[in-house]
């Protein structure tokens, strides 16, 4: 069942810390094979219920009855020195569970928008809400073999991102590639952190 | 996975799907405390230490689980079973003492600074 061995799931002793950054785009976009990528345990993957008060009135339209919906989370790891471990939550950006994952967001590093240049449109809502809850966060663009090139001026202003927003192109299956789209996400913080004004000292 | 001396945990003792999180909870849908986050690190600080007769099979396993250093989310994926549900149990047991919360400690704030260059510098390292 469980694929990881139950002797080397464990953290080491001198890990003192830990820290996370949020993966979320739309369905397909690449989500579970960055954090794949990426991690190194094999990524964990859990199946949350969400309530029915916690889903959104457009399911009402969907002549559904369902009372509860199941999202699907994807979890990862990176030890980053002996003493600090990332981990990395994949989580849909579909309207229906942003309580879900702005509760992870709290804490967290920032955001990183995985998105995918034939379906740009399937992002405006996640970013609109990101912007709106004053989360920090980068667009990455996941390079599929077939996408077309790919100008990242255009993407960004297809997105309407502020002209700091980083937009980087990578590509989900490669983990140097992944961990610099991280690594873009991690320098815009360090800068432009909307939280540090808010809570400043 | 086998011959390791290590208890083995990777087969859940009961199937998650016919779970009521509510009942386990006892009603609640969030944690006591706002602090424990997914990536909370986890530890039981004796875990020989006997649970009251009351506690749950799921706050049970939850602390043999934690003889050793995992995350909550991590812990929740082990047993199969909801992390939200996972966050209340672990949030009850730090409070009671059976388990201990080393850091993660979700904060409505920014990371701090100097957390934020621990990342930056093993990301750099990433090839």
């Amino acid at each position: 069942m469980d694929s990881a061995g139950s002797a080397d799931r464990y953290l080491p002793d001198t890990i003192q810390r830990s820290a996370k950054i949020l993966v979320v785009g739309a369905f397909g976009v690449g989500k579970t094979t960055l954090v794949g990528s990426v991690s190194e345990i094999t990524p964990l993957r859990t199946e949350e219920v969400m309530t029915e008060a916690s889903v959104g009135v457009d399911e009402l339209h969907g002549g559904s009855r369902k009372r509860t919906t199941t999202v699907a989370m994807d979890f990862g790891r990176i030890t980053i020195n002996p003493e600090l471990v990332l981990y990395l939550f994949g989580a849909p950006g579909q309207r229906r569970f942003w309580d879900l994952w702005t509760d992870l967001a709290v804490g967290a590093i920032g955001v990183l928008v995985l998105v995918d240049v034939r379906t740009l449109e399937e992002s405006f809502d996640v970013l609109e809400q990101l912007e709106e809850r004053e989360l920090p966060f980068a667009v990455a663009v996941n390079r599929f073999p077939d996408s077309p090139d790919v100008d990242l001026d255009q993407v960004s202003a297809a997105l309407d991102l502020l002209p700091e927003t980083p937009v980087v192109e990578c590509d989900a299956r490669d983990r140097h590639s992944c961990a610099q789209a991280l690594l873009a996400l991690c320098e815009y913080v360090v800068t432009h952190d909307p939280r540090s004004r808010e809570f400043a000292q | 996975m086998t011959g390791s001396g290590e208890p083995d945990h990777s087969t859940p003792a009961f199937p998650a799907r016919a779970l009521r999180p509510y009942v386990i909870t006892r009603g609640r849908a969030r944690a006591s405390r706002n602090t424990v986050g997914v990536e909370t690190l986890l530890i039981a600080p004796d875990p020989d230490r006997e649970l009251p007769v009351t506690a749950s099979r799921e706050e049970r396993s939850l602390v043999r689980m934690c003889s050793r250093l995992l995350s909550l989310a991590e812990a929740a994926v082990h047993l199969d079973l909801p992390v939200s549900l996972v966050s209340v149990l672990a949030s009850d047991l730090i409070d009671a003492g059976y388990l201990s919360a080393r850091s993660g400690v979700s904060r409505p704030a920014a990371p701090d600074s100097a957390l934020l260059l621990e990342v930056l510098n093993g990301l750099r390292g990433i090839r």
